[in-house]
């Protein structure tokens, strides 16, 4: 089956941010990157189906800078077979922007799949997987932990406030992978060698005009350190007292 | 004077709270920008009608009403093609919806369907001449992000919960509208809902949350937190992922970095290290308690009190002086 992968490259988010001279965004000197999270799990997720029902192939997508192409050598180090940048000089906040451009490359790909993470976790959108889905005029599911992909169709569960839906859709189909689809793998050495030698396209982004910008980027306020009540079942009158008394939830 | 348009969240034909805040929301946007009307979209199965009342009260000058038996469900595709036929049609300023798990489905393919930018998740928003400013957590929730939208229409999300709903009553006319797509069209078809473990009260909108960590040593122990639950009252269950990934409970009872994000007024941290993941889902919380025998757990260093001891002694403790302490209140 052919499947695409969209991965954006995202700060390590161990990392302890600071904001950048601009006020606009976190200060990226000397933060490491990866791909965001449930990217890797997408990536997973397409390499088990292929490996499952072979033949396939899984493609792996990125927009942005030349530094993109990093993300896109670790998804094909993990087993993807080939990797295309959309280059464009920044990634736009505006994820109606980067869904025009994806639409644009995914159209005649001839993907049977079309995987995106639930959002990213540097912009926490959660935008670009439906409406690129919407531009393609092509069904899509969100949210996905479960995903079951047969012959023309597929069945996944969706997590909603306190409850699940199992639905099912026919191919080709646009899915986001939420938590509990599959943990990425850790490439091995022989894939980090095969991977410099996969191919890896580079072709100018078809962005979208941009409307929504980050005008301020800012650290919340600490929270103020908090002490212990003291130890064991004898410290439950005190932490009582302080819930109703001075945080007044009880 | 541009009129503003409002997504009205129902399930199982009852409004959720989402719908209140969404068209307070909206009704903040006209008023901003002049005082134009505020056009509310509800979608269900017949009878959803008899819910345009409490959309009038918040605010509403029109409800439009889509009915339709298959409606009883979120029918994605059917639910985006029909709000988006009206955005286009009406001439909207700003169409509002909620950033509830439906909401979030939903917005990204009304604006794609009209193609609008959006502003997704805002916690605050105001409207400065053109444009929307909203608020947004960033970064696992270590950044705050203020983003400015322009164009028209701006599609925007509300998180639940960052807005209380208002009463300010309007007309609330109904009108009534056929759906954009026949369902029966829909590609995507839901074939079975699965009601969570904890149906009672979701983490979105639970007042106060009793999470529990590996530090239960195992599955049947939740029983201490689910306890701990009902003796608030007002109480949902959260997990971490080490507890998630050990199937003690659901994926969806998970809060963090991969998991739910939650601001309750309490968080009761159970057994809890307070690894970096897990603090990105909860670090907004007005109070937050730990329990964890580890006097050293970096859950200590957000909390705002802490009981050093044993999860399986604390909690049956603390479940009892709770139960005692609402009584008397
Ligand atoms: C990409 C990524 C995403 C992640 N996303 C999430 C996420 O969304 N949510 C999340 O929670 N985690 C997430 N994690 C995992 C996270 O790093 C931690 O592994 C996890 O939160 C630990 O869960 P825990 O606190 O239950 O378990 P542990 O870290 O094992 O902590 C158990 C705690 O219980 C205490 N304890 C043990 N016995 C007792 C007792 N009898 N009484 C009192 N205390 C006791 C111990 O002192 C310890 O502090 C993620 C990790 C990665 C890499
Ligand atoms: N610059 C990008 N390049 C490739 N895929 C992206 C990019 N930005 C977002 N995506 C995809 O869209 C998903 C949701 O992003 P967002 O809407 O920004 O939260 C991500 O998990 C990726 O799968």
């Amino acid at each position: 089956m052919k499947i695409a992968v969209c991965i954006k490259r995202v700060p390590d988010m161990e990392s302890r941010f600071r904001i950048g001279p601009d006020g606009k965004w976190v200060d990226e000197t000397g933060l490491k990157f990866d791909m965001s999270d449930f990217d890797g799990y997408a990536v997973e997720a397409a390499l088990q189906i292929n490996e499952k029902q072979p033949p396939g192939e899984t493609v792996v997508i990125a927009l942005g800078p030349d530094v993109v192409q990093e993300a896109l050598r670790k998804a094909m180090s993990m087993g993807a077979e080939r990797g295309v940048q959309l280059k464009a000089d920044a990634v736009p906040a505006d994820g109606f922007a980067i869904a025009t451009a994806l639409a644009a490359e995914l159209k005649d790909g001839g993907y049977d799949l079309i995987l995106f993470g639930r959002m990213a976790m540097d912009t926490q959108h959660g935008t670009v997987g439906p409406m690129t889905a919407t531009l393609l005029g092509l069904p899509c599911v969100t949210s996905v932990s479960k995903l079951d992909i047969g012959a023309g169709k597929g069945t996944a569960r969706r997590e909603l406030e306190g409850a699940a839906e199992i639905v099912e859709f026919p191919l080709p189909a646009v899915v986001t992978i939420d938590e509990g689809v599959a943990r990425p793998r850790y490439p091995a050495l022989k894939g980090i060698m095969a991977a410099k030698k996969k191919p890896l396209d580079v072709r100018p982004a078809q962005l979208g005009p941009v409307h929504l910008t980050v005008t301020k980027m800012e650290l919340p306020a600490d929270r103020k350190a908090g002490r212990i009540v003291g130890e064991g079942p004898a410290a439950v009158p005190e932490l009582v007292r302080l819930l109703r008394d001075e945080a007044k939830v009880l | 004077m541009a009129n503003t348009f409002a997504f009205a969240e129902s399930r199982g034909g009852a409004l959720r709270r989402p719908a209140l805040e969404a068209v307070t929301a909206a009704r903040a946007i006209a008023d901003a920008t002049g005082g134009g009307e505020v056009h509310a979209m509800l979608i269900g199965a017949p009878g959803t009608a008899a819910l345009a009342p409490r959309l009038a009260e918040h605010g509403a000058d029109v409800v439009i009403v889509v009915e339709h038996p298959a409606f009883e469900r979120y029918v994605p595709e059917s639910f985006a093609a029909t709000a988006a036929a009206r955005v286009k049609a009406g001439g909207y300023r700003a169409a509002v919806f909620s950033s509830s798990a439906q909401g979030k489905d939903l917005a990204p393919r009304v604006a794609a369907l009209v193609g609008a930018s959006m502003l997704p998740d805002v916690t605050s928003f105001t409207v400065q001449g053109d444009a929307i400013v909203g608020t947004h957590p960033a970064f696992t929730n270590k950044t705050v992000a203020t983003l400015t939208l322009t164009g028209s229409p701006a599609v925007i999300t509300l998180r639940p919960g960052a807005m209380a709903p208002k009463a300010n009553a309007k007309a609330g006319k109904v009108e009534t509208m056929p759906p954009a797509l026949d369902p029966a069209q829909a590609k995507v078809v839901v074939k079975e809902m699965v009601q969570g473990s904890t149906a009672k009260l979701d983490l979105g909108d639970a007042p106060v949350i009793v999470s529990g960590g590996r530090g239960l040593r195992e599955a049947g122990n939740f029983k201490l937190v689910e306890d701990l639950a009902a003796a608030f009252g007002n109480a949902a269950v959260g997990a971490t992922r080490a507890v998630t990934d050990d199937g003690w409970r659901p994926h969806s009872d998970q809060i963090g970095q991969t998991g739910r994000q939650v601001s309750p007024d309490l968080y009761v941290a159970c057994g809890i290290s307070g690894a970096i993941q897990h603090i990105a889902g909860m670090r907004t919380s007005k109070t937050i308690v730990a329990i964890n025998k580890d006097k050293e757990a970096p859950i200590f260093a957000v909390a705002d009190y802490g009981i050093v001891g044993d999860v399986l002694e604390v909690l049956p403790a603390l479940t009892e002086a709770v139960k005692k302490a609402k009584a008397g209140a």
